[in-house]
């Protein structure tokens, strides 16, 4: 009897996950009436626009991941080696971006960093862009955070640090050839985390006038009927490719079965 | 002079004082044990020589060089953990390579250096494999390996044999001795196992309460411990309350029965109570046994302690135990029997703390 039951809420969670993708997914090979076809997915792939912001959303996650390691890991690190007192309220801060809106970061930025301000970032292409890359990160501290800080544990790195350092090693290389190799896969978990995040992003890229991915979904959405639907498989195909690479690395990694 | 000096070290945490005007003299190519039991200061001791502490007072000098404002990869120091700290994302040529190639070193001298190393610890055939590939004592002897490669001045060993089962950290021991001495490195070894200090030292520093309690050879230490701490730190060691009745002879009473010791009484008067230490393996109950003192007590437990049988007496109000190796035909004394240890008054020492 617990079986049945246990089977029961199974199916009746896949169901629930899956039937609305299966619609979504029939529905976007409909645009040919009548039999089915990838006609929606044809004309989203040669649209010019979609190809313009799929890849400036993928040179911004692709900045915003860089920024990220180099701004979480040596912090992660730091905090954990030299500050354990202050891993909760930097846990806090990290955690701040699922508590405030989008839509607050991003016009404390405007207001922040207009063409008025001290530091006009807005006034500007690449300024606007960098800004966006800081609004990203910022999206993705929570995820980025906690993924490094999980891999940080698995390894006893005070004990990794002295002995690098009792080998002539400085915190340079210490970061580079010791820390960050053996939190990888962490490190790639949360970068495909932010990957997917910035691909999806909305608010932050139309508020700052951006030609990124979600404001052209968005777009699509308010004006086409079958393309918004294969767009949305086309994204689910890639966070899901995200998540699978994310299991590849993990497994692949060599080493990782080591925790000193 | 001294190759390594420690002078008034100190160090506290906070309020807590844990190095005590810590002085210590090491010669080049000596190895030094330093024992003492947990939290004793010995490992701290190791860490502000590594450069990991910063002492709250005192020197340390290498070879005449102040190492005060030296961090710790500004020292030429290798150092050897309890928990291996092999780097998991290399494998073992390139663990022991890193301090090298970290030097700035030409390829072909690190891969000679390499090579050399992996001979000594008689790992060549493993130079591929990864550190969870392999056991903690073959972990360890990387870990060795990689800290002798850079040529270090001072090698320090903070407790590397402790994760270690039984078998393996005796033959790991006898393995970096014989590695010391052929390299001739100076080395600074920290242990809470007598066994190992005794057995692999040119000299012992026993450390008791963040001080040196005594500085001495292996066989000065166990054989003359100078404090109460050391004579029952080091060996198992028979602590017996004994009444002065001549000071001038030398003569105590250790319950009803009289003993003529060699060593003089200082300043005991007539009456006092002074501490004496007897090692189990002194004596012996044997009727040949010889010896020009004897104590008669009775048998209140008998252990098998495999290559040694300890029986445990009762004289006046002291238990004093002792060691009878053990061998086929042995019979053990029986709870309740009355035996006569006999051993030479010369064993019995004095402790004066």
């Amino acid at each position: 009897m617990k079986k049945f039951w246990a089977w029961g809420a199974l199916i009746f969670g896949l169901l629930y996950f899956i039937l609305p993708l299966i619609g979504m997914t029939n529905f976007s090979l409909k645009m040919r009436r009548g039999v089915y076809s990838l006609d929606a997915y044809a004309v989203v792939l040669g649209d010019p626009r979609f190809q313009q912001t799929f890849t400036y959303s993928i040179l911004m996650a692709l900045a915003t991941i860089v920024f990220g390691v180099l701004l979480v890991v040596p912090t992660a690190y730091w905090v954990r080696l030299k500050l354990p007192g202050l891993r909760p309220y930097i846990e806090f801060v990290t955690l701040l971006p699922l508590v405030i809106p989008a839509i607050v970061i991003v016009f404390g930025y405007i207001r922040l960093y207009n063409t008025s301000s001290w530091l006009p970032l807005t006034g500007s292409i690449t300024g606007t862009n960098i800004l966006l890359m800081f609004g990203y990160a910022t999206l993705a501290l929570p995820y980025m955070y906690r993924s490094v800080d999980t891999g940080l544990r698995s390894i006893d790195i005070a004990t990794l640090t002295e002995a690098a350092q009792s080998l002539g090693a400085g915190w340079t290389t210490i970061l580079a050839k010791i820390i960050l190799p053996n939190v990888l896969v962490a490190v790639l978990s949360g970068a495909f985390l932010t990957f997917a995040i910035v691909i999806g992003e909305f608010t932050m890229a139309a508020l700052l006038n951006r030609p990124a991915f979600g404001p052209y979904m968005q777009l699509l959405g308010a004006n086409r009927a079958y393309e918004p639907a294969a767009l949305a498989v086309m994204s689910f195909a890639l966070t899901w490719g995200c998540l699978g690479l994310i299991q590849l690395v993990s497994r692949f990694q060599k080493g990782a079965q080591s925790a000193t | 002079m001294s190759f390594l000096t420690l002078t008034s070290l100190q160090k506290s945490f906070g309020p807590v004082q844990v190095v005590k005007d810590f002085n210590m003299s090491i010669e080049k190519g000596e190895f030094i044990s330093f024992l003492g039991p947990s939290g004793c200061g010995k490992t701290t001791v190791l860490r502000m020589i590594a450069g990991f502490e910063t002492p709250s007072g005192g020197a340390i000098t290498i070879d005449g060089k102040s190492q005060q404002n030296l961090r710790p990869n500004q020292r030429n120091i290798g150092m050897v953990f309890q928990a291996y700290a092999l780097f998991p994302n290399m494998n073992v040529a390139e663990n022991v390579a890193f301090g090298l190639k970290v030097a700035g070193r030409p390829k072909a001298e690190i891969d000679a250096r390499v090579k050399e190393m992996l001979g000594l610890i008689k790992l060549d055939h493993l130079a591929d494999r990864y550190p969870y590939q392999m056991s903690g004592g073959q972990q360890q002897r990387v870990a060795l390996a990689r800290a002798l490669a850079p040529k270090p001045q001072v090698l320090l060993l903070d407790e590397p044999l402790s994760a270690l089962d039984a078998k393996i950290r005796v033959s790991l021991r006898e393995e970096i001795r014989q590695i010391q001495q052929q390299l001739g490195i100076t080395t600074v070894f920290v242990t809470h196992d007598q066994e190992e200090a005794l057995s692999i030292s040119d000299r012992i520093v026993v450390m008791n309460a963040g001080k040196a309690d005594q500085i001495g050879k292996p066989a000065d230490i166990y054989n003359r411990p100078a404090t109460r701490f050391v004579a029952g730190f080091v060996g198992t060691l028979n602590l017996i309350e004994a009444k002065v009745v001549d000071p001038a002879a030398n003569r105590i009473s250790i319950g009803d029965q009289g003993v003529t010791l060699r060593e003089p009484l200082g300043n005991a008067k007539a009456g006092d109570t002074v501490s004496l230490a007897l090692r189990p393996e002194a004596g012996s109950i044997a009727p040949d046994a010889k010896g020009d003192t004897a104590l008669t007590g009775e048998v209140v437990s008998s252990n098998f302690l495999g290559s040694v049988i300890r029986t445990r007496m009762k004289v006046g109000e002291s238990i004093i135990s002792f060691d009878m190796f053990n061998s086929p035909g042995l019979v053990p004394p029986t709870v309740g029997e009355t035996v006569t240890l006999r051993f030479t008054a010369g064993d019995l020492l004095v402790i004066r703390d």
